[in-house]
């Protein structure tokens, strides 16, 4: 087949393709996060500003991406609601990574009955489908974006747990750790010095791939009204809101509803193309 | 293989504590207590004596440990309580609900097998070729879609600009359940194309393959008696285990389309603040999902000789 006569040259070609395929998209994701940094700022008009004698508007004109019911500028709301939604979901990738790996690496480190414990109790997390506990939490603590992701996050980190666990525990058997015990390291230096550079890079893959999901969920949580409240700015919760309004004016929700698709696309584009890269294994086939 | 059955049945009970303990801590670490919604839902106020009175009643006076008990006891025997806001029971209500989620799961999963394995096989046969790169492409769209977005954006051009299809509901047969059933399937048949993709590549790369093609044997009778059945296996695998997300998604899809299932009730719960409802919701969906990776778990050993063997052993 034509994978066996993939030649040196055409695997050279590729890997430089991947290369720059990495740094545009860094560029663009960077692009979206300085936005979201400095959404107040750059903002047409003030996104919580009514105007009803202005509601409605089409897009176009003076508002680019048309209002809303209350004649609030979609544009402005939706480069707000990308705050909301992008740095919540990168809160919660980046607990989960940190929670799951500190709990991976107890486990896999120590072993003997509090792995047992620690993973049994990853276990019952694992049990509940999807977002089903996620809906119930978030349900019993209230509406708002820190409850949303912390119900995500109680669901979410396991899964990273047991990566850094098997990861540790191949390393453990490693014998530069043997060696860096034998000179008298300590298991705090033996974990964070030796082990953790090691076991970074499969971890941080999981999660970039991880920050499209979790924006998507979090959307969802709010859409369902136990993420964002209104009336602050967020894609899944400006989406819910424009439901009714789908016939009469579609813009209401497309505006959101696009912002949420393009950021998504482009966060697992990179999370793909930085697998590429720091894993050429994959490459290969 | 006996044995592996009766083992895994039971690690299946820590599992089951488990949930339902988590289930019902997240209950009582609720901010308000269940007699201050049944004020709020009856909209009269109660005298204290009275709130003391339905805590007598419901067990609430007693010690956690105890209405653990009694609760898991309740649930062992069908009776979860009385929803806050109707006064049904919560068991009869969540049994009479489930038909409507279970069909719209199988005819999301249908519609994903249909979809995903063609694809898939195609995809992979014609790795890095136009159609393999236009396959890989949809599906990495239809994995960047929200499902909401999507449930949102069927409604616009199949209900509200063509028509063709009734906007919410179950009330219409077979139409109402196509646009719902289209949402779950595109989120789920982007992830699984990739997944039946990579696991028929794998199988093509296997000697044996090599082997038959050596031999002289028809690439069309290589891919469909020997590739497709070696990829099976972890094909259905893969699907039984992603029925988890399925159940899970169903919650949002169910309330935009108002199909008359178990997520929904569950987001309905949610906005009364029916806990009683939200934890037949949470606890159900969480044995239902284990008890299929469990079946899933069993068959797989059960078709393949390698981890039976392997399991036997250790």
């Amino acid at each position: 087949m034509e994978t066996s006569k993939v030649t040196i040259r055409q695997q050279k070609i590729k890997k430089d393709f991947t290369k720059q395929k990495c740094i545009v998209l860094t560029v663009l994701v960077g692009i979206v996060l300085l936005m979201a940094i400095f959404a107040e700022y750059i903002v047409p008009y003030d996104p919580y500003a009514q105007d009803l004698s202005n509601a409605l508007q089409p897009p176009g004109g003076a508002h680019l991406l048309g209002t809303d019911r209350y004649g609030r500028d979609m544009l402005s709301r939706v480069i707000m609601g990308g705050q909301t939604t992008i740095f919540s979901s990168l809160l919660l990738v980046v607990i989960i990574m940190v929670v799951g790996t500190l709990i991976g690496i107890i486990c896999g480190y120590s072993g003997g009955k509090i792995d047992t414990v620690l993973m049994r109790i990853s276990d019952i997390f694992l049990a509940f489908p999807g977002m089903v506990f996620a809906i119930a939490v978030a349900g019993v603590t209230g509406g708002g974006v820190i409850n949303a992701v912390v119900a995500l996050a109680c669901i979410s980190w396991p899964k990273f747990a047991r990566i850094a666990r098997s990861q540790v525990m191949t390393l453990k058997q490693s014998s530069f750790v043997a060696a860096a015990r034998l000179s008298g390291s300590g298991t705090c230096k033996i974990i964070f010095k030796h082990m953790l550079p090691n076991i970074a890079g499969p971890i941080l893959i999981t999660g970039v791939l991880d920050i499209g999901t979790m924006m998507m969920e979090i959307a969802g949580l709010s859409f369902l009204g136990l993420g964002a409240v209104p009336p602050i700015a967020e894609w899944g919760s400006m989406m819910s809101n424009g439901r009714s309004m789908l016939q009469t004016s579609p813009w209401v929700i497309l505006a959101p509803g696009f912002a949420i698709f393009i950021t998504v696309m482009l966060f697992n584009l990179l999370g793909d193309t930085v697998r590429d890269v720091m894993d050429p294994r994959r490459n290969k086939k | 293989m006996k044995k592996y059955v009766i083992k895994r049945f039971l690690q299946l009970i820590p599992i089951l504590i488990g949930i339902t303990l988590l289930s019902f801590i997240l209950m009582q670490s609720s901010s308000m207590d269940a007699i201050d919604v049944m004020e709020q839902n009856t909209g009269g106020a109660m005298s204290e004596e009275e709130k003391a009175a339905i805590r007598e009643e419901l067990g609430l006076d007693k010690p956690i440990a105890e209405q653990y008990i009694v609760w898991l006891g309740g649930i062992l025997t069908g009776d979860m309580g009385v929803s806050y806001v109707s006064g049904q029971s919560v068991f009869s209500t969540f049994v009479s609900k489930l038909p409507a989620t279970i069909a719209l799961t199988i005819t999301s999963i249908l519609l994903t097998v249909l979809i995903s394995i063609p694809l898939g096989i195609i995809s992979a046969v014609k790795q890095n070729r136009f159609v393999d790169y236009l396959i890989r492409f949809l599906s990495f769209i239809g994995n960047s879609l929200p499902n909401f977005f999507v449930s949102l954006l069927l409604i616009f051009f199949f209900s509200l600009k063509l028509g063709w299809f009734p906007v919410m509901g179950n009330a219409q047969g077979w139409k109402s359940i196509i646009l719902p059933t289209l949402t779950l399937a595109l989120a789920m048949a982007s992830k699984y194309t990739r997944q039946v993709r990579a696991t028929v590549l794998e199988e093509l790369n296997k000697d044996f393959v090599q082997g038959a093609r050596a031999r002289g044997i028809r690439e069309n009778k290589i891919l469909y008696f020997s590739v497709l059945k070696a990829s099976m296996l972890t094909i259905v695998t893969l699907l039984a285990l992603s029925i988890g997300s399925l159940l899970g998604g169903t919650a949002i899809v169910e309330s935009i389309f108002m199909w008359d299932g178990v997520g929904k009730m569950a987001v309905d719960a949610i906005t009364m603040r029916d806990y009683p409802v939200i934890q037949a919701y949470v606890i159900w969906m969480a044995v239902i999902y284990v008890m299929v990776n469990l079946i899933t778990d069993i068959i797989y050993c059960f078709l393949d000789p390698r981890i039976r063997i392997g399991q036997e052993e250790a």
